[in-house]
């Protein structure tokens, strides 16, 4: 899916990165807690969280994920926002909540992450 | 290829910048790209240990043709019970850890389990090295 596609679907905002709206999202993959991303993802996603750390950020770039969007239509400081900015990573507001946010993607075809793992 | 960063304690926001430019050096030498994860998320996770707990320290390691050490040294509190540490979701860290997405007690377990070797030293009052290592071929 291009991430252009998932600001239509969720009638998001983009924050920074509209140039990089054409690239593509394999999976989708929702947490606030970056240790969990750390350790379960392994494939090209779509990272949707409610976190607003800078860290959230460091997280995307050390795991070459493209693109983040941020739920519960909360505000990313400016230091976030230039972060993303430098690393080419596109962040995205919606006021979905996590579930709902996830849910929508998922009926419009974006997977869960973890379907792509083997053992599963 | 001889590496060496400083990390600064205290720096939540900075928690990782080591890390992320090891990664863009292992890019640039041509490294397979699902060895440069695993280093990543190791040295990340350890990285940010090192802030929370030890109020910084410093990595030094090497590369060669057949494998990446990464040494992380700190002089922080030490590691009171470390089969305890090593046990997925246990963990000490702060609220302001919480608050930037860890100290949920995944990170030494996930360090396990993206190295090919962990060895954590310890002592109490003086400091933690961390000792992690990487086979190329």
């Amino acid at each position: 899916m291009k991430i252009r596609r998932v600001l239509e679907i969720l009638s998001a905002e983009l924050i920074t990165g509209k140039d990089l709206l054409d690239e593509e999202i394999d999976y989708g993959h929702g947490s606030d807690l970056m240790s969990d991303v750390l350790a379960f993802v392994q494939n090209n996603i779509l990272l949707l969280t409610g976190l607003i750390h800078p860290q959230v950020v460091r997280t995307a770039e050390l795991l070459d994920i493209k693109a983040i969007t941020i739920v519960r239509g909360k505000v990313p400081s400016d230091e976030l926002i230039a972060m993303a900015k430098s690393r080419d990573i596109v962040l995205i507001s919606t006021t979905h909540s996590l579930f709902t946010a996830s849910g929508i993607l998922y009926k419009h075809g974006l997977m869960g992450e973890e379907t792509a793992h083997i053992e599963i | 290829m001889k590496f060496d960063y400083i990390v600064e304690g205290g720096e939540f926001i900075n928690a990782g910048i080591a890390s992320a430019k090891l990664k863009k050096v292992l890019k640039q030498l041509g490294i397979a790209s699902d060895i440069i994860r695993k280093v990543a998320i190791s040295m990340y996770e350890a990285e940010i240990n090192m802030v929370i707990h030890a109020d910084g320290g410093h990595i030094e390691g090497e590369i060669t043709p057949e494998k990446i050490e990464v040494l992380l040294i700190d002089k922080g509190p030490g590691i009171e019970d470390l089969d305890l540490a090593m046990t997925e979701g246990y963990s000490t860290a702060s609220k302001q850890a919480r608050e930037m997405g860890f100290g949920a007690g995944m990170g030494l377990p996930n360090i396990k389990r993206n190295s090919d070797h962990l060895n954590i030293s310890t002592k109490l009052g003086v400091g933690t090295t961390v000792h992690i290592s990487f086979k190329i071929t």
